[in-house]
């Protein structure tokens, strides 16, 4: 990576940071009901037993991922779905959708992206065995939140 | 306000579900909820059910939404069927495409209950 494209991945770091943070706490706030608190990445780490990706193509080309264990995403579904909720293809389903929605209101939020840059249909893994390698260059970018004290992570993994 | 037969078109069981806890919350009574998961099953739904309302996401697989509103708009058994997008795009290019294609409302994802009750209540020709 050349200085330039050093600079301009810093520069969207720090720009771009706070704009997933506060897409990530609307969604929490309006769709599960609760309250999400920023941590510190390297203090919370969760048990990322659920991983749930939703790409981006055209102005922003990559992925968004949100992780977190199985209680935790269960407790989601949970909040979502009321007492219905109960199959692993439910809180599939509904941590799913929660990135599919942070991955929506965060593109919303910036400027002269919005319109030329498509979402694909949310993808959901569950079981914390993989490894996950992008074969192109870019930038990754981290948050962790607290849902009732459980750490989930949300990173946004862009292409140069 | 009379019952009616809601259509809700999305890819998530969770959100269709949510969508009609939203309409219930809107004070809409529910006769009938039929769900799809994509355009192409809401078109073969719309076959068999005398439908009042239709609430439909844009991302899907096999159809997405904005199709499967302009293929809405060449059926003669949909003619006249509000149909509200509910959708995480929310882009003004998304906006006008679908109320090109003739869709009559368009909720942005998250949403609340109060604003499916400001974009669907008119559209049924209801006061708020």
């Amino acid at each position: 990576m050349n200085t330039d494209a050093s600079l301009v991945t810093r520069s969207h770091e720090e720009n771009w940071l706070p704009i997933i943070e506060l897409a990530v706490e609307e969604v929490f706030e309006i769709m599960v009901g609760c309250r999400v608190k920023v941590a510190g990445q390297s203090e919370h780490k969760p048990n990322e037993e659920f991983t749930a990706m939703v790409g981006l193509a055209g102005a922003l080309c990559g992925i968004l991922t949100v992780c977190c264990d199985a209680k935790t995403a269960g407790e989601i579904a949970k909040r979502m779905l009321g007492d219905t909720a109960g199959s692993k293809e439910q809180v599939a389903d509904a941590l799913g959708e929660i990135c599919n929605m942070i991955a929506g209101n965060f593109k919303n939020k910036l400027a002269g992206t919005d319109g030329q840059c498509m979402l694909s249909v949310p993808t959901v893994i569950s079981g914390g065995e993989y490894s996950f390698r992008s074969l192109a260059e870019g930038s990754c970018m981290e948050t962790v939140v607290l849902f009732e004290d459980a750490p989930i992570a949300v990173r946004l993994q862009l292409e140069n | 306000m009379d019952k009616i037969t809601a259509l809700i078109v999305d890819d998530s069981s969770v959100m269709r579900k949510i969508v009609e806890r939203s309409l219930r919350q809107a004070g809409i009574e529910l006769e009938k909820v039929v769900e799809a998961s994509n355009g192409a099953e809401a078109l073969t739904a719309l076959q068999t059910n005398a439908v009042d309302l239709i609430l439909c996401d844009i991302n899907m697989p096999v159809m997405d939404g904005l199709e499967f509103v302009r293929q809405a708009a060449k059926l003669e058994k949909a003619k006249g069927i509000p149909i509200v997008m509910i959708t995480t795009e929310g882009s003004e290019s998304h906006v006008v495409q679908a109320l090109t294609a003739g869709a009559r409302g368009y909720i942005r994802k998250p949403f609340t209950p109060d604003q499916v009750k400001e974009h669907v209540l008119p559209v049924l020709g209801k006061k708020q």
